[in-house]
């Protein structure tokens, strides 16, 4: 497939998907958070590179043999790997009983606040949190500088497209 | 797309309920789902329509280049400030109990509401400030 714009959507359809299924998982925070940046601000993004860029994607010139290869190879390792996780629901899971239970119990009377991912979000855990803003900020900044740069420095250039 | 008659009526009608579950989703987040970062995406998302259709220098009359940097920096702040405050009241780093010695559970909870705020704004701006270069760096 060639069309940029095709794939565009279709990783949009694909996100989307994604926050269907964690809704029905009882991940309304999570499918939340997929359906606005997974299927929305990314979408808008990809959508914005192509219009900077082409909506074809160019004639590869070799032969994909082993790329293709390496891809089977990653995948099937990493079915592999599934092979040794719990089965779904598994109340002996890690994931049921790592985080402690309790912070079910006591976030009605430690934080009062009903819904449990976010007193585990902002205040049982809100070094991560933090820790995760930092990570966002960092990140705005790099793309605003690199954008920024890389168009004031194209008239000096002489109009190169010599975006990094 | 400054002629399609439709879109442009369609989204001013749609922009103001944007903001607004926007504003919900970050203020109710501790009762329903969502929270800071869900809002901040939603809140950029009315500000990316209205450059999809008005065009980027409408978006950047309502939020200017030079704002939104510091919104970025204004919500980390905001988040590592909670947790100063905390401190400075006698607390550990980002512990609400301290805010509201009376009523630790209420503390917690004005904790929560500010350090989502912090967390909403870093993301809004980030989003806006990412779209909008991404969209001005054709005409540049």
């Amino acid at each position: 497939m060639r069309g940029l714009f095709a794939a565009v959507m279709l990783m949009g359809i694909f996100s989307f998907l994604g926050a269907s299924w964690m809704l029905l998982l009882d991940a309304p925070d999570v499918a939340f958070t997929e359906a606005s940046v997974g299927a929305g601000i990314s979408t808008i993004l990809a959508l914005a590179t192509l219009a900077l860029t082409t909506r074809k994607a160019k004639v590869p010139v070799r032969r994909p043999a082993l790329p293709l290869l390496i891809v089977v190879v990653t995948g099937a390792a990493l079915v592999y790997g599934t092979l040794d996780m719990p089965h779904f629901g598994d109340p002996e899971a890690p994931a049921s009983n790592y985080p402690d239970p309790s912070y079910v119990e006591r976030t009605e009377h430690d934080i009062h606040v009903p819904n449990v991912v976010t007193a585990v979000l902002a205040s049982y855990r809100g070094y991560d949190t933090l820790g995760e803003t930092v990570v966002i900020f960092t990140a705005g900044i790099a793309v605003l500088v690199l954008l920024r740069g890389s168009r004031k420095r194209r008239p000096a250039g002489g109009g190169g497209e010599d975006a990094g | 797309m400054t002629d399609h008659t439709i879109l442009r009526v369609v989204s001013k009608l749609l922009l103001p309920y944007v903001l607004l579950f926007a504003l919900y989703v970050q203020f109710h987040g501790d009762y329903g789902p969502g929270g800071g970062f869900q809002a901040g995406v939603i809140f950029a998302a009315g500000f990316v329509l209205y450059g999809l259709i008005f065009g980027l220098t409408a978006v950047r009359r309502v939020a200017p280049a030079r704002m939104i940097e510091l919104v970025i920096a204004t919500g980390v702040l905001v988040y590592a400030g909670t947790g100063v405050v905390a401190m400075l009241l006698g607390g550990n780093f980002l512990d609400y109990d301290v805010l509201y010695p009376a009523h630790p559970s209420t503390g917690q909870h004005y904790g929560i509401l500010v350090v989502e705020l912090g967390v909403g704004m870093t993301v809004a701006a980030v989003m806006i400030a990412v779209y909008s270069t991404f969209a001005g760096r054709g005409r540049g």
